[in-house]
C-alpha cells in the first residue's frame, strides 16, 4: 500500500469522517469453514468496517476488497487526531465514486491477514500460542467463502457491487463467478483472472526474504525478534513492482538523499534507495511475516481458469455487469491480463465494459488515480443500482 | 479536434441531423445483438437500446470517449480496431456496425472481413468521396474538399482512407460481399441510386457473406 498520494487527490465529496471498526465471529467448532484444501477450520474472527446505510430492500450493498497488504480500513479516520486515513479513501464517501448517502459499503480483512482477521499470528486455541505455519495454507476462494458469511451476517442476500483492485480484484472475480445469484456487478481494478509466471516469480522472492531471514526460526517468531530484515526487504521488492519507470523517474530521479554531490562512499544514499527503505521500516511495524508468505501464496495459486475448467466456463456461470480496468504502465498486472479476461466475459454474453486508464504510477495507479477511475466507477455503479431497482 | 485514428470523428453540431444514425435503426431488427465498431460515445446504440431493445456493446480506442459511453450505461470496449477481431466468435452477432469508422481505420479490408465474419450481418456508413461537389472543388478549386462531410483540413483529418461509392462497390466484389441493400443519401435525404456515385454524399450499406 503506497503513501497517499495528495497531488493525485482530485476525487471530489467528502470524507467519511470517524469509523469504528467492528470484529465479528464467523466460524466456531460447530461450524468451521471449510477451505480449498480441504481442512475445516475454526475459530475465524473478521475484522470489517461498514460506511453509510443498508437502505430497506437491502439493495444497495456494496463489498470492498483490499489488496494485499491492505485492511478493512477502507475510508475515513479512527480518530478526529488521526492523520491517516483508510487506504481507498479518495474514492469512499459522501459525493465519491463510492457514494455513502447512496451505497451501503462493506471493507473486511482477509483471512490469513494481520489487521484483525484470523491468521497466522492469531492464537491458536489448541495450542494456547499463535498458529505461526499450522496456519493452513488459504486461497482467494476461502477469503471470499469467508466474506460471505459476512455478508449473511449482515441480512445481504444480493450485493450491488463488489469491488476491488490487484488481489481485491482477484476476491471479485471469485465473488462474480463463485456466487453468481449473490453479486449483481463487478469491479476488477489492475488484476488479472490467473497470476502470471513474473508475478509468482517477485512473490517468491518476497518469501524467500522472508524465510532466509534466521530470526523467522521457521514462522515460530512469536514473542521474540521478528524477521523483520527479511520482511521489510520482501516490501521494498514489492514496491518497486508497483511503482513504474516512469514514476521512479519523477518521483526521485537520481538525486542523493543527503548530499549535493557524490561521496564515493556506501554511506551515498539515493532517494529512491531511502524511500525503499522508509516503506520497508514502516512496513514491518504493521504487517506480520507469515501473513505476507500466506497471502502471496493465496495469489500465486489464484487461476479461474484451473479452478473453473477454462476462463469462458468460469464466467458462463454468472451474468454479472463488469467493469474492468487496467494502467498503462502497470507491468505487474500488465493490460493483456485484463482484456484476456474480458475477451472470456464476452465470449460468455455477460455485460462488460472495459478500459486501460492512461497513467504514470504503475501498479498503484488504481490507489492514486482518483479522478477518472472516480467517473467510471460511479457512472457505472448508479446504472447497475438504477437497474437493480427496475 | 484532431481525433486519434480508429474513432469515429467528433461530428460539428451543424452535422447532428440528419444524420446515418436514423437510417441505421431502421435497418436493425428489434431485439438483436449489435456490435459497433468506432462507437464513439455510444448515441447510437444508446438509441438502438432504447427505440430496439438490442442487446449492444461498442468497441472504441479513445479513453474520453469510453468514459461517456459508460456514463450513458453502454458497454464498451476499449480497444483498437486494426488489431482486428479476433477474440469475437464468428457469427457471434446479429449485426456489426461502422458508422463512419471505416474510413479513419489504417487497415480497411481487415476491418471489413473481421466485420463481415463476426456479424451475420454488416451494416457499413460512410462518407461519399466521389460526391459531385467533392469532384467540382478538386476540379475547380484544386484542393482538397472541406465540407459538411468532411470539415477538416488535410493535415489534421482523421479520415485517412478516401473512398468513393463506387470504390467501395468494387471493394466488396473483390472481398465477395453480397450487398442487401443500399441507401444513398444527400444530407439525410435518400437519393436515386442512379445517380447515387455524384448525388449522395453519404452511403450505407448492408452487407451478407
Amino acid at each position: 500500500m503506497p503513501e497517499k498520494n495528495t497531488e493525485q487527490d482530485t476525487a471530489r465529496g467528502s470524507s467519511v469522517g470517524v469509523v469504528q471498526p467492528q470484529d465479528i465471529q464467523l466460524a466456531d467448532e460447530d461450524n468451521p469453514l471449510i477451505l480449498d484444501n480441504g481442512r475445516s477450520f475454526a475459530p475465524i474472527n473478521v475484522r470489517y468496517e461498514t460506511y453509510g446505510r443498508l437502505n430497506k430492500e437491502r439493495s444497495n450493498a456494496v463489498l470492498i476488497l483490499h489488496a494485499f497488504s491492505g485492511d478493512a480500513h477502507a475510508a475515513g479516520y479512527h480518530s478526529p487526531e488521526d492523520q491517516k486515513p483508510g487506504w481507498w479513501d479518495p474514492m469512499i464517501g459522501p459525493g465519491r465514486a463510492f457514494d455513502t448517502t447512496k451505497y451501503f459499503i462493506i471493507s473486511s480483512n482477509v483471512l490469513g491477514g494481520c489487521q484483525g482477521t484470523t491468521g497466522p499470528a492469531s492464537v491458536s486455541p489448541e495450542t494456547g500460542k499463535p498458529y505461526g505455519l499450522s496456519f493452513p495454507v488459504i486461497t482467494i476462494a476461502d477469503m471470499v467463502r469467508l466474506q460471505e458469511r459476512l455478508i449473511d451476517a449482515l441480512g445481504i442476500d444480493r450485493l450491488l457491487a463488489v469491488a476491488g483492485g490487484s488481489m481485491g480484484g482477484m476476491q471479485a472475480l471469485e465473488w462474480a463467478v463463485g456466487y453468481p445469484e449473490r453479486v449483481r456487478s463487478a469491479m476488477v481494478l489492475s488484476s488479472t483472472a490467473r497470476l502470471n509466471a513474473q508475478g509468482i516469480a517477485f512473490n517468491a522472492v518476497g518469501r524467500n526474504a522472508i524465510t532466509t531471514d534466521c530470526r523467522w526460526a521457521g514462522g515460530d517468531y512469536y514473542g521474540e525478534e521478528t524477521p523483520s530484515t527479511g520482511l521489510a526487504i520482501a516490501r521494498m521488492i514489492g514496491h518497486i513492482t508497483y511503482l513504474s519507470d516512469e514514476s521512479m523517474r519523477m518521483k526521485f530521479g537520481r538525486r542523493l538523499q543527503q548530499r549535493a554531490t557524490y561521496g564515493y562512499d556506501f554511506s551515498d544514499q539515493f532517494e529512491v534507495e531511502s524511500y525503499l527503505q522508509h516503506q520497508g521500516d514502516k512496513f514491518v511495524d504493521r504487517f506480520d511475516a507469515n501473513s505476507y508468505l500466506y497471502l502471496s501464496k493465496a495469489m500465486d495459486y489464484f487461476d479461474m481458469s484451473e479452478s473453473y475448467g477454462g476462463l469462458t466456463n468460469a464466467f458462463s456461470r454468472t451474468g454479472a455487469k463488469f467493469l474492468v480496468i487496467s494502467y498503462s504502465s502497470d507491468w505487474l498486472y500488465p493490460t493483456y491480463q485484463s482484456k484476456e479476461m474480458v475477451y472470456a466475459m464476452m465470449k460468455s454474453g455477460l455485460d462488460v465494459t472495459f478500459i486501460e486508464l492512461a497513467s504514470p504510477y504503475g501498479h498503484d495507479s488504481f490507489l492514486l488515480d482518483a479522478g477518472r477511475q472516480t467517473e467510471l466507477i460511479s457512472s457505472f455503479l448508479e446504472k447497475a443500482y438504477a437497474e437493480s431497482t427496475e | 479536434m484532431p481525433n486519434q485514428p480508429n474513432s469515429r470523428p467528433n461530428t460539428s453540431a451543424e452535422d447532428q441531423q440528419p444524420g446515418s444514425d436514423e437510417i441505421i435503426i431502421d435497418l436493425i431488427g428489434a431485439g438483436s445483438t449489435v456490435l459497433d465498431l468506432g462507437c464513439g460515445e455510444g448515441e447510437l446504440l444508446e438509441r438502438l437500446i432504447r427505440d430496439k431493445q438490442i442487446a449492444g456493446r461498442g468497441v472504441d480506442i479513445e479513453e474520453a470517449k469510453i468514459l461517456a459511453c459508460v456514463k450513458r450505461g453502454i458497454s464498451v470496449f476499449q480497444g483498437n480496431l486494426d488489431e482486428g477481431l479476433k477474440d469475437y466468435a464468428t457469427n457471434s452477432y446479429d449485426y456489426v456496425i461502422l458508422n463512419q469508422t471505416l474510413q479513419v481505420t489504417h487497415n480497411p479490408v481487415l476491418v471489413l472481413r473481421e466485420m463481415m465474419r463476426v456479424g451475420k450481418k454488416g451494416i457499413v456508413s460512410f462518407p461519399n468521396f466521389g460526391f459531385l461537389y467533392n469532384r467540382l472543388q478538386l476540379l475547380f478549386a484544386g484542393r482538397m474538399p472541406v465540407n459538411r462531410k468532411f470539415p477538416f483540413t488535410w493535415y489534421n483529418t482523421p479520415n485517412i482512407h478516401f473512398f468513393t461509392r463506387k470504390d467501395f462497390l468494387n471493394t466488396c466484389i473483390e472481398l465477395g460481399f453480397q450487398i442487401e441493400q443500399e441507401i444513398p443519401t444527400r444530407n439525410g435525404k435518400t437519393v436515386a441510386r442512379l445517380f447515387a456515385g455524384s448525388m449522395a454524399n453519404e452511403v450505407c450499406y448492408v452487407l451478407t457473406d
